[in-house]
């Protein structure tokens, strides 16, 4: 009896084993759930992050690079019971109450099996740290690479990085973007992103309870290597940048100087400036708020996005239309009063000698003249009706950028303002509107606003007779061919170039015994055009249209100063300076030169109304 | 006479082939990157010990084996004092006071009381008039079992107590009643249903089934008062065992066993192990992601990785193929441990060896099935394999003794039942 006993233990054995071999069966081959779930938990994937590409200037100068950045991550799930709190806090030089809610906001924010701890640790602390990560198991610390500057200069320019928001994020074609990632959101950062950003490498390796790397997964056959992004090349020469810069220092305003040839920006300021080391992802936390509370709007960038109408600057193309429209001749003379009798209100002008050529009416910047010029378009017999002349007149503002965004390469580019027929149907009723009503757009008043960019294109078209490139502020992409095709197609104005003579002669008078010749530059042939643009919540602004020299254009340039006075005042010597600067800078300083910069760089032209709440740390540092 | 002791050879192989295993899943889950030795850490320990039970094991062979049968109470009351004295001097480990510190060793005695009370069942049960029929010789028989367990629960180890159990297998062997294994059947049966459907339920299903069962039988007035007995004492023990799990159980063990009878869903907690284990050795698939690439293992989400779970090392790296292998090699082990004791002339032997099979079988269902979620989490050691000295030195020597006893079977003449 007692034998069987032993058999049926036997069996007990045999039955008990079998059980085991089929559970193990079954969660081992049949039951692929696991497999996935080890995975999910120790198989990690790290980014490696590329290069982001370096920016120099045109001489080649390096002006952006980049810096690491460290933040302190901690993996998920968080295991942090084997740590010394109190040693950990220590290093970090946080308090009890803080480490606690990093940690509950880090429980909260988990993404992909990791959640930022602190981010941003200065480098300092990253060096204390590393040294004793080796007690803190389930923290490590993930490096990205930020931005950091060889000149306090060109910050609209080149705009800044930051995190990918939810929004780009969701629109994203490609699925580059992961949280917590940078990108570009202002200037070429913003523009060039795709070249700038480079191909993000992956590391696949496995990870244990702690997060701690165990070694590669499948010998590393699935990892990607980063591939850097490209440099680029800015058309910008950081030199006439940065003294541009100076003499706008203090002011509000914006000056913009293109290489007419090429259509190559040469410099592009707009004041106030900020220095582009404080908005990178380090600094920028503590000087945004502070930036967006100036009313000198620092962030703003003028260049591209602010309109002024143009006032007298606006007359050479007023000329050009009018020669090409057959309004005037290059012979025609106009009367001047003084003023220019409207019915029975009047459009003043200033004083100058009564009979006016074409050459005259830019050199002496007369109203009447242009008020004529208009009053001819517009009644003309080429056209059944003034909406017929104004859309003509509206094609030809066109052909030279204005009226819509020239597509330059940063962004936040404005139109501008140019109105549709349509604007005048509704303010005035269809068909009931003249010349009469739209006269003050002839001397580049009334509802036109042009952004400085535009009229530096504007100066460039003059310069070349007719044609101009899209400016763009960069003129290389290392490893890339060429610029964008944009960037490289001619674009002709409906101005043909025989009709330019005249107007180039008027510009050229402007500087030798006209408005601007006040502040002429020796050795050197410069057309302009001053502009005192009226406005209605200050004092007048102070603009300037340029280009030199005459017999070969290599620079054509828009100052606007806001708020000024007369263009001959501050916007002309402004440009000239510039001009000078860049064509012969290693000329002998003359001692009226001196003083000339010396005046300029030390006059504080912001408004008293702004200046008490202006924050110029923003500049600082 | 001693060239007559042959040793069985299929279990010495069996014993280093579970051995061989054991060294290298022990290896594997220590495995850094880099330069470790075999010899180095752990598993050089290991191999370590395993030399020890060799050296151990020529001893006892040189022994007579009949000073085993005379000298049995000179095992068992030594390592019985053993126990108690590690509830004074012993080091408190994981809450656990089941260590004696010598130097730079540490012992379990709880590892060796198995082995002394081996010497002491069998010498009771193999007495020339015991009988199961006689109170008194019963009672000596569980006290020699129940002594060693209760002083192991004090320690604070319930698992290693819980093995004392294994012994019923032997009893039953030896003309126990089945009945005493029915019974606990029957009580693991109430117990786990109160759990899982609560007393309530549990109370009127049994008033139902009487109830059915007296309709049927109603005629038969002789049922009646036992049948009700029955209904009452299931009732009642139901009724404790509800009590006995809110009240008694502290709050750790009411979820050990709450996850395994997948009351509660706890991943994170109690079940954190078995679950961690379950993924370790799900995710080792058919073949396994071979040795030394336990990706689950290497990430130290299992505790005791060397110790009470080294199955998932095995399960990880070697998949189905190895835990198959596994499996097999210790049922092959425990079967052949079966029949050597039934071979044996003597019942002193044959109790003995039964003993050592009973152990070993209790130990593989308890630490495998806690590993892949079919048991409770209880802390005891895969034998032979998890890494541990006082365990590997203990069963050493345990085998070798039962392999001795067997080997020098010829010189017993006369067959005893
Ligand atoms: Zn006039």
């Amino acid at each position: 009896m007692n034998r069987h006993r032993s058999l049926y233990i036997s069996i007990a054995v045999v039955v008990i084993g079998s059980i085991y071999i089929l559970r193990l069966f079954q969660i081992q081959v049949l039951d692929d759930s696991y497999k996935n779930t080890a995975e999910r938990i120790s198989l990690r994937k790290q980014t490696i992050y590329p290069q982001r590409g370096l920016i120099f200037d045109r001489e080649n100068k390096l002006v952006v690079f980049n810096e690491p950045v460290y933040d302190l991550m901690v993996s998920v799930p968080i295991r942090l019971g084997g740590i010394d709190t109190n040693s950990f806090c220590g290093v970090l030089d946080i308090d009890r109450p803080e480490f606690d809610t990093r940690l509950a906001k880090a429980k909260k924010s988990s993404y992909r099996g990791k959640a930022v701890f602190m981010k941003n640790v200065s480098n300092r602390l990253y060096a204390r740290m590393q040294e004793r990560l080796y007690e803190f198991k389930g923290l490590f610390f993930e490096i990205r690479r930020d931005r950091n500057y060889k000149y306090n200069s060109s910050a609209h320019v080149l705009g800044y990085l930051g995190e990918v928001s939810k929004n780009e994020l969701g629109t994203q074609e490609d699925d580059y973007y992961e949280q917590g990632d940078y990108v570009g959101k202002k200037g070429i950062e913003r523009y060039y992103e795709d070249e700038l950003r480079g191909v993000k490498g992956e590391k696949y390796f496995y990870v244990d309870i702690h997060g701690v790397n165990k070694g590669s997964y499948k010998e590393g056959k699935l990892d990607i290597e980063a591939i850097d992004g490209h440099n680029l090349g800015l058309s910008i020469d950081i030199d006439l940048q940065q003294y541009g810069e100076s003499l706008l220092n203090n002011k509000m305003g914006s000056v913009v100087a293109i290489e007419p040839k090429t259509g190559e920006v040469l410099a592009l300021i707009s004041s106030p400036f900020y220095n582009p080391a404080n908005f990178n992802i380090q600094n920028r936390g503590s000087y945004y708020n502070r930036a967006i509370q100036d009313p000198t709007k620092p962030i703003f960038n003028r260049a591209v996005s602010a309109p002024y109408p143009p006032g007298s600057t606006f007359k050479p193309i007023m000329a050009l239309i009018g020669l090409e429209d057959g309004a005037i001749t290059p012979a025609t003379h106009f009367g001047c009063p003084g003023y220019f009798r409207l019915g029975r209100r009047t459009i003043k002008c200033h004083p100058h000698p009564f009979s006016t050529s074409l050459e005259r009416s830019i050199a002496s910047s007369c109203n009447t003249y242009y008020c004529n010029t208009f009053k001819n378009m517009m009644q003309s017999d080429k056209y059944a009706n003034t909406e017929e002349a104004y859309i003509s007149w509206r094609s030809y503002l066109e052909s030279f950028g204005l009226g819509n965004k020239l597509g330059v390469d940063i962004s936040s580019e404005f139109r501008g303002w140019l109105k549709e027929p349509s604007f005048y149907d509704q303010m005035h009723g269809k068909g009931r509107w003249s010349y009469a009503n739209i006269i003050s757009l002839s001397f580049g008043q009334g509802e036109l606003g042009l952004t400085p960019i535009q009229i530096a294109n504007l100066a460039a078209c003059i310069a070349n007779r007719g044609y101009y490139y899209t400016p763009h502020v960069v003129r290389q992409i290392e490893n890339v061919d060429a610029i964008p095709e944009e960037f490289r197609t001619k674009h002709f104005t409906k101005v043909s170039a025989k009709n330019f003579d005249a107007v180039i002669a008027g510009m050229l008078a402007v500087t030798q015994n006209g408005t601007g010749a006040g502040v002429a530059i020796k050795g050197i042939n410069i057309g302009g055009k001053t502009g005192t643009v009226q406005n209605p919540h200050g004092k007048n602004h102070s603009a300037y249209m340029a280009f030199a020299p005459v017999e070969d254009p290599k620079i054509a340039i828009a100052v606007v100063v806001e708020e000024a006075g007369y263009g001959a005042t501050w916007a002309a010597p402004i440009a000239h300076l510039m001009i000078e600067h860049y064509l012969q800078a290693d000329s002998v300083t003359e001692s009226s030169k001196m003083y000339l910069e010396t005046r300029l760089k030390e006059a504080n032209l912001i408004p008293l109304k702004y200046r008490s709440q202006r924050d110029t740390s923003l500049y600082g540092n | 006479m001693e060239t007559r002791s042959r040793i069985d050879i299929l279990s010495l192989f069996l014993y280093f082939a579970i051995a061989i295993i054991g060294i290298a899943s022990v290896y594997s889950a220590t495995y850094e990157d880099g330069s470790m030795n075999l010899l180095d850490g752990r598993s050089g320990k290991q191999i370590m010990w395993f030399g020890a039970s060799l050296f151990v094991g020529i001893i006892i062979f040189f022994l007579n084996a009949n000073f085993f049968e005379v000298f049995s109470w000179y095992f068992y009351v030594p390592l019985m004092l053993l126990l108690v004295v590690v509830l004074f001097i012993g080091a408190d480990i994981n809450g656990a006071r089941s260590w004696i510190k010598i130097g730079s060793f540490s012992i379990q005695p709880s590892e060796f009381a198995k082995y002394g009370a081996a010497f002491a069942v069998s010498s009771v049960l193999s007495s020339i008039d015991f009988s199961f029929n006689k109170r008194y010789d019963v009672i000596k028989l569980f006290a020699v079992i129940a002594f060693p367990a209760i002083l192991i629960v004090i320690q604070g180890d319930t698992g290693s107590a819980l093995v004392f159990a294994s012994f019923i297998l032997v009893f039953y062997r030896e003309g126990l009643t089945p009945l005493l294994l029915v019974l606990g059947i029957v009580a693991i049966f109430i117990f786990v249903l109160t759990l899982v459907i609560g007393f309530s339920y549990f109370a009127i299903t049994a008033l139902v089934l009487f109830l059915v069962f007296t309709a049927f039988t109603y005629t038969n007035k002789k049922m009646l008062i036992p049948s009700l007995s029955i209904l009452a004492v299931v009732v009642l023990f139901s009724l404790s065992v509800q009590f006995l799990f809110n009240n008694v159980l502290q709050k750790h063990q009411q979820k050990r066993i709450q996850v395994t009878l997948n009351l509660i869903e706890d991943n994170q907690g109690a079940g954190y192990n078995v679950n961690q284990s379950k993924i370790a050795i799900g995710s080792g698939g058919f073949a396994g992601k071979g040795f030394l690439n336990g990706s689950h293992t290497k990430g130290n989400f299992i505790p005791e990785q060397t110790t009470d779970f080294i199955f998932c090392t095995i399960g990880e790296e070697g998949g189905w193929l190895l835990s198959t292998l596994t499996i097999t090699l210790f049922m092959l082990f425990i079967l052949r441990l079966l029949y050597l004791a039934s071979r044996a002339k003597k019942k002193f032997k044959r109790i003995f060896i039964l003993s050592l099979a009973s152990i070993f079988f209790f130990h593989l269902l308890v630490n495998v099935g806690m590993t892949i979620g079919l048991m409770p989490v209880i802390g005891i050691p895969l034998p032979l394999i998890s890494y541990g000295g006082s365990s590997i030195l203990a069963f050493g020597i345990f085998i070798f003794t039962a392999l001795k006893m067997d080997a020098s079977r010829d010189e017993d003449l006369t067959s005893e039942s």
